[in-house]
């Protein structure tokens, strides 16, 4: 394919020690799961077997809670904010020291290619606890009342995505505004939660301020019913997000919903073309598409229709896939084998209803699950693959002539999580900006975060804000 | 409703109906009901919304909100502040439909309709300050202009206090539609002439048709077909004082992912706040490159 082959530059896994099992980190220490069945969690680049996880039953969860209920009365509640503050520094700072060792443990149990774990992850991981750090002892000025208050007992559900990226993204907030948690990671990937409850005893992090169960839905069910809750946030798919709010109806609790997109990447026939062609890259293959607002619906200005397909397809076709671990690896493993199914099925269905698949030529790894990039032309919005989130690497292109028939595409959706636009136009930028219903939009880049940008979505991606000050605000009452 | 008036002379009698889409319609399915006063004397007989009523409120409140949220903040601050005018302006109205209906003094109801029309002017005022105080410009770790704000989401049901006939009523009604959102509102059941009346003022007011539709008629009757309807982005379950009812009604919000706010004991003469005008807003984040 290339004259210039590139030689394998594998980071090496000898940095990071994985037990053969791991128990439930309750009350600070990791204790025996009581009544529920232990899962394997492997490698979905090679299904190698990592290690041996608990699964948390009823009991555990209840044990959970209730350590954290004690660590929020007599402990982590009555803290001086100061002294929470420097309890979040303490984490971060151990985030950097460790986050090599991280991000090769995120890339083994996730799939994700070690470049993005390390220069993205983990930076925003230490990012996040930095962050919020600073807000522990400020809270009477984050807008949120004159005396803001903690809700108590936050029970957190983070999906396997950004595994230990969620896991900041939500413990950060809740324990700086002076809440305990218990945090459940997804089941494939609860490796770096369980290195992040390592962190917290090395941070002598009061027992039960911070607690790690595992598990899948039946867990994640058991955690948002339990009636010692205050707070329930949950990161994942729409269906699972509708089940939540259901399940709290009629409670005192309060949720936080981050749910499904299928994001509009907007192309003007003005757009600066480079810029934007790494931008639609990175808005769908970035982390092989696993990406709740990934710019899965490209809408291409007709009048240059042809040359960004022409040169979105020859930029393709210079993405490498394979060994995560490896440098050189744009596009990971998809994460499971029940994720790529899901995928398969979509794109099939994206045929069937006539619309036309591309993928580069690549050879794919024969063990472990694989997806090439994709790019599906002909497709309207009637299309499965242009409603549907597919969370995979897989991108749907539309045409549009005039702005406001690309704001209504963008907008024939129930979602509204992120938005992309390509434009020179400052001025139809921020028209843009001010018409698309979406709780994200990108302007002339794609796929940014940072702590200090509150981030979240409209309609049915779901409810409340993570990062800056709103982010915060989600974990107080006022 | 009758008021005082010469005893020599019969008085000409109001008839309530609903307020949909800036008219004045009665309810399609022809149902009226006996309001009563506090003490159970016949004051009225006011239109029985049906849930098709409430699906009409519905469209008529989703086509008003494209161009309510596209107002500017000054212009919707202003038109706020007109409903507060021409209340001042039906104060003896207000007064005695609001003391006949909670049973109060009319001292007491007097005061009630000064709180409710303090209230209109202080949510007036928040039109154009709530970008500034919720929104944000964020100081990203990069090459990059990033500003949070805040924006409508869209259309709000709103179920009014059952108790609180005019306060109650105001106070649940303008921190929806101060930022951009257009609302259906079913009012109180036993206490809805002063909403009818409110309507009276929402249609000379300058506020645009559909941007507040009035519903005289049952919570329990209507509620839980908003709750349900896919094309409402949010709900206020304050007026349903049943536990069960008012869950079965969240849960059914939940199909779409409304935006819920739960019922709560609430004492209306009390500052408001913040939080009823935020728990209708979206935050939108926009991103753009720094580069020359």
């Amino acid at each position: 394919m290339s004259r210039f082959e590139y030689a394998p530059a594998p980071e090496s896994r000898a940095i990071v020690d994985i037990k053969s099992s791991y128990g439930l980190f309750i009350n600070g220490v990791f204790t025996e799961a009581t009544d529920g069945k232990p899962f394997k969690t492997i490698s979905p680049a090679s299904e190698e077997v990592l290690a041996e996880i608990s699964e948390a039953g009823e009991a555990d969860v209840d044990k959970a809670v209730k350590a954290a209920r004690k660590a929020y009365d007599k402990v982590w509640g009555p803290m001086p904010g100061r002294d929470r503050a420097k309890y979040l520094y303490r984490i971060a700072r151990l985030i950097q020291e460790r986050s090599r060792e991280l991000a090769v443990l995120e890339s083994l149990d996730n799939g994700k290619p070690i470049r993005e774990s390390r220069d993205v992850d983990l930076p925003l991981v230490a990012a996040h606890f930095f962050y919020y750090a600073g807000w522990a002892d400020k809270l009477e000025y984050a807008g949120a009342g004159v005396n803001p208050q903690p809700l108590g007992v936050a029970a957190q559900i983070i999906p396997w995505n950004f595994p230990l990226m969620m896991l900041a993204w939500k413990i950060a907030p809740a324990l700086a505004a002076g809440n305990t948690v218990v945090l459940k990671p997804a089941e494939t990937t609860p490796l770096t939660a369980l290195a992040f409850a390592e962190i917290c005893q090395q941070a002598d992090l009061p027992p039960g301020v911070v607690n790690i169960i595992t598990g899948a839905g039946r867990t994640g069910q058991a955690l948002v019913e339990h009636e010692g809750v205050d707070k329930v946030a949950f990161t994942g798919s729409t269906a699972v997000g509708r089940a939540i709010a259901k399940s709290v109806a009629g409670t005192d609790k309060k949720v936080t919903l981050e749910l499904g997109g299928k994001a509009a990447n907007i192309v003007f026939e003005d757009a600066p073309i480079d810029q934007t062609i790494e931008g639609i890259v990175n808005g769908i293959f970035f982390n092989q598409g696993h990406v709740c607002c990934a710019g899965s619906r490209l809408l291409v200005q007709e009048s240059v229709y042809d040359e960004v397909l022409a040169r979105l397809k020859r930029r393709m076709s210079s993405l490498r896939i394979g060994d995560p671990l490896d440098k050189n690896t744009d596009i990971g493993a998809i994460n499971s084998a029940e994720q790529l199914a899901r995928i398969r099925e979509l794109s099939q269905i994206g045929e069937d209803e006539g619309s036309e698949r591309w993928s580069p030529e690549c050879e794919l790894p024969t063990q472990g699950f694989w997806f090439p990039p994709t790019v599906f032309t002909g497709v309207s919005q009637a299309h499965r693959i242009a409603r549907e989130e597919i969370f995979g690497p897989v991108l749907s292109v539309l045409t549009f002539r005039t702005p406001a028939e690309a704001v209504e595409k963008a907008n024939n959706t129930p979602f509204g999580l992120s938005a992309g636009v390509w434009t020179d136009k400052g001025s139809r930028i921020l028209w843009m900006a001010n018409q698309l219903r979406a709780g994200v939009v990108w302007a002339n880049t794609f796929n940014r975060f940072d702590p200090t940008s509150p981030f979240g979505g409209y309609k049915e991606s779901g409810y409340g804000r993570e990062g800056g000050r709103h982010g915060l605000e989600a974990y107080l009452a006022h | 409703m009758p008021t005082k008036s010469d005893p020599a002379r019969l008085d000409v009698r109001k008839t309530y109906k609903l307020y949909v889409g800036g008219a004045f319609p009665r309810s399609e399915s022809g149902r009226s009901y006996v309001v009563n006063d506090a003490r159970g004397k016949f004051l009225a007989n006011a239109s029985q919304a049906s849930r098709k009523d409430g699906r009409d409120a519905v469209v008529a409140a989703r086509k008003a909100f494209g161009g309510w949220s596209a107002k500017t903040a000054y212009n919707r601050g202003q038109v706020l502040y007109r409903i507060a005018e021409v209340m001042e302006g039906r104060h003896e109205q207000f007064s005695a439909e609001v003391a006949a209906s909670e049973g109060l003094s009319i001292s007491k109801a007097r005061a009630a309709v000064d709180a409710s029309i303090d209230r209109w002017v202080w949510y007036a005022g928040w039109a154009d300050k709530l970008a500034q105080v919720v929104g944000s410009s964020n100081p990203v770790a990069g090459p990059y202009f990033d500003f949070s704000l805040p924006e409508a989401t869209g259309v709000v049901a709103v179920l009014a206090p059952q108790d609180s006939s005019l306060l109650g009523l105001t106070s649940v009604i303008a921190p929806v539609i101060v930022s951009g959102n257009t609302a259906v509102v079913v009012t109180s059941f036993e206490r809805p002439l002063p909403a009818v009346t409110l309507g009276e003022v929402m249609a000379t007011s300058d506020v645009p048709g559909g941007v507040v539709n009035i519903l005289t008629g049952s919570a329990t009757e209507i509620g839980p077909w908003l709750a349900g309807h896919l094309d409402v982005n949010a709900i206020d379950l304050a007026g349903v004082e049943d536990h069960d009812e008012a869950t079965a009604m969240e849960a059914a919000a939940a199909e779409n992912l409304k935006r819920v706010r739960r019922p709560a004991v609430e004492d209306w003469t009390e500052s408001p706040g913040l939080s009823r005008l935020t728990q209708y807003l979206e935050l939108k984040t926009v991103w753009h490159p720094i580069g020359i």
